[in-house]
């Protein structure tokens, strides 16, 4: 009775009489162990797994506890791990988190979105009314203009560029509901509005509304998460982060824009000639290496780069890679899909000589739009850096295989 | 072996009248098929008539924003006096004694690399609009119109773009020329494709 295969099969057929009460007091010290993660996870390595039955099947599902992948917060905001993520889609938990007045509780059953302003017909809808209107699901980034640091050596992917992320957001068309409200001819502008603490606006461009404008309540198969918009934000896809209103409440249809604090105040960037760019709605195309980087050590031989390349104004077009400095580049794999204002992954097979050396990527998008270096955004902006910064992001390999981040240099040599 | 070679002599027509019967089950497919498309998959309409109108008064209630022209501000006023001690009251501990000391944002200053009202705020009808929905950041959208109005005079005067007598309401708040006005240029993106 004590040899694994009798125990099994004296289990199984235990399992089929007794049913779910002898199973439990099988399992009853599996269950308890899952409370001491530390404990379990030895447990489950000195044990042979093939010879203890595991936990039964759960109500939901979690992370092994071996993955301690995670977002990396800071006051304002929350880093998505890059170099951790396989394919392109960020698993909700980790998708990157950027808040004005944190993170506020909607019950879905007491949400509302208000549409007025220049429109025929004000309308209040309910989540319920929303959900009625014909669906759509697409994957696409969603990125914070501010997502730049390049200041040390010691940066991640996630350091780096994690306030990028990409989901599959599932909703409706925002034309949809300019229909239902009868958006009058003369309108040029809408405002979006949270119901956050911030109670955070942007005013956007009518023809965003009517061209591919989503309100998601959907992302990754299941509700929104809070920190992205529960019960409803709105979506544009390309466009900056802040723009894509979360918990949205109402919605103002005007013929100018409001100047809201974050179209005036923040979101906007000094130019070369005294002059401040406002309204910088697209995020434009780049791509970073997630693998090797920092603070990995390589070896010798093949080592295949990864990464990510993405664009707010279409698809990736090519991704290059320079594997000395930047002296040469050569085109990367695309592995598909190459959608739409989405995320990309990319792979170069690369045979590591020992030597010391850079590697680099370059987005291009279907624009004809090349990734630029730092040197060239400040050539062309000036020196007073602030949103929109997407610049080619060099690893620095020593002869040891220790891999570090590159600080650019801000001016052309 | 007769039966099979029966069975291989015959095969020829009935392969005949398969074709025929399978050819007929298509047309008819498709033809149901097409019908049945039509009642399913509709055109959708203009208006699917989900949602219920908005009263009135929710708007009132809910329309916040303020715009450039002053559109959507309350009654009220507020000069820099009424300003100044709700300022140190419920302001200062965030954005020091006199707007300029942090620890968060600065509010007052027009040298330097600092960004604040003074230098680079386009629109006075912004410091309301902000103020009223989004601070204090403790407990944003408790301050009256009149405290908003006397804040944004407070700051506005700190910051030397109006005199400290100045009564700011809805009629004189958006005539307020602010010196960074003309420096903000809508920018779809100054990198075009090469
Ligand atoms: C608990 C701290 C706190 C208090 C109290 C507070 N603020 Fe703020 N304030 C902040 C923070 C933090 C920000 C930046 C918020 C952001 O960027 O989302 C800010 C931003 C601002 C800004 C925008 C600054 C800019 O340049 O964009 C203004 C104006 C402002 N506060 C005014 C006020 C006024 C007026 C009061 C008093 C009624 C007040 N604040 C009370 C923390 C505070």
């Amino acid at each position: 009775m004590e040899t694994p295969i009798d125990r099994r099969s004296f289990l199984a057929s235990a399992a089929t009489t007794a049913g779910i009460v002898l199973l439990k007091t099988a399992m009853g010290q599996t269950i308890q162990a899952a409370g001491h993660p530390l404990s379990a996870a030895k447990d489950q390595v000195l044990h042979d797994p093939t010879h203890t039955p595991g936990p039964p099947p759960s109500a939901i599902g979690t992370r092994s506890r071996f993955e301690t992948i995670k977002l990396a917060p800071s006051d304002t905001s929350s880093r998505t791990p890059l170099q951790s993520l396989y394919g392109i889609i960020t698993p909700s938990d980790l998708h990157f988190q950027r808040h004005h007045g944190g993170v506020p509780t909607i019950d879905p059953t007491k949400y509302e979105l208000l549409i007025h302003g220049m429109v025929d017909r004000p309308t209040v809808f309910t989540l319920r009314d929303l959900k009625r209107y014909p669906a759509l699901s697409r994957i696409c980034f969603l990125e914070c203009s501010g997502n730049y640091r390049g200041n040390k050596p010691e940066l991640t992917p996630q350091d780096i560029c994690g306030l990028t992320s990409q989901a599959e957001w599932t909703g409706i068309l925002l034309s949809n509901l300019f229909r239902e409200v009868g958006v009058q001819p003369k309108a040029t502008w809408f405002l979006a509005e949270g119901g956050d603490a911030a109670v955070m606006t942007r005013s956007i461009p009518i023809h965003k509304g009517w061209d591919d404008a989503m309100i998601a309540y959907g992302q990754n198969g299941e509700a929104l998460r809070p920190e992205q918009g529960y019960p409803a934000r709105l979506l544009l896809p390309g466009w900056e982060g802040n723009t894509n209103v979360k918990w949205i409440r109402r919605i103002q249809v005007t013929d100018k824009p409001f100047m809201t604090r974050e179209e005036t105040s923040k979101y906007t960037y000094a130019l070369k000639d005294g002059k401040y760019s406002q309204f910088n709605f697209f995020m434009d195309a780049r791509s970073i290496i997630t693998f090797p980087t920092y603070p990995l050590q390589i070896d010798k031989g093949w080592v295949e780069i990864r990464g990510l390349a993405w664009s707010g104004r279409g698809r990736i077009d090519r991704v290059d890679i320079s594997t000395d400095a930047g002296r040469s580049w050569h085109p990367a794999n695309l592995n598909g899909p190459v959608l739409d204002k989405a995320h990309t992954r990319f792979t170069y097979l690369w045979n590591w000589d020992g030597n010391e050396t850079e590697i680099l990527s370059r987005a291009v998008d279907d624009t004809g739009y090349i990734q630029p270096t730092l040197a060239e955004i400040t050539a062309l902006r000036g020196a007073d850096l602030g949103y929109h910064l997407n610049p080619i992001t060099a690893w620095y390999i020593q002869r040891d295989g220790q891999v570090f981040f590159k600080p650019p240099a801000t001016k052309k040599s | 072996m007769r039966y099979r070679k029966a069975a291989y002599r015959r095969a020829p027509i009935s392969r005949l009248t398969l074709l025929i019967a399978g050819l007929l089950g298509c047309v008819f497919c498709l033809a149901w098929n097409v019908l049945h498309d039509r009642r399913q998959h509709e055109q959708p309409p203009d208006r699917f008539g989900f949602g219920r109108p908005a009263t009135q008064h929710e708007i009132d209630s809910e329309a916040i924003a303020i715009a450039p022209d002053g559109l959507g501000l309350p009654p009220g006023q507020g000069d820099s006096a009424i300003g100044a001690p709700v300022y140190k009251l419920k302001c200062a501990v965030c954005h020091g004694a006199t707007g300029r000391e942090g620890p968060f944002q600065k509010l007052v200053g027009d040298t330097g690399k600092t960004k604040t009202i003074g230098n680079y705020w386009p629109y006075a009808t912004t410091v309301f609009d902000y103020i009223r929905r989004a601070m204090p950041l403790n407990a944003p959208g408790t301050l009256s119109a009149d405290e908003v109005y006397g804040l944004t005079a407070y700051l506005l005067s700190a910051n030397r773009i109006i005199s400290p007598k100045t009564v700011l309401d809805a009629r004189t708040l958006p005539s307020v020329e602010m010196p960074a006005k003309n420096y903000f240029i809508a920018h779809d993106s100054i990198w075009k494709p090469q």
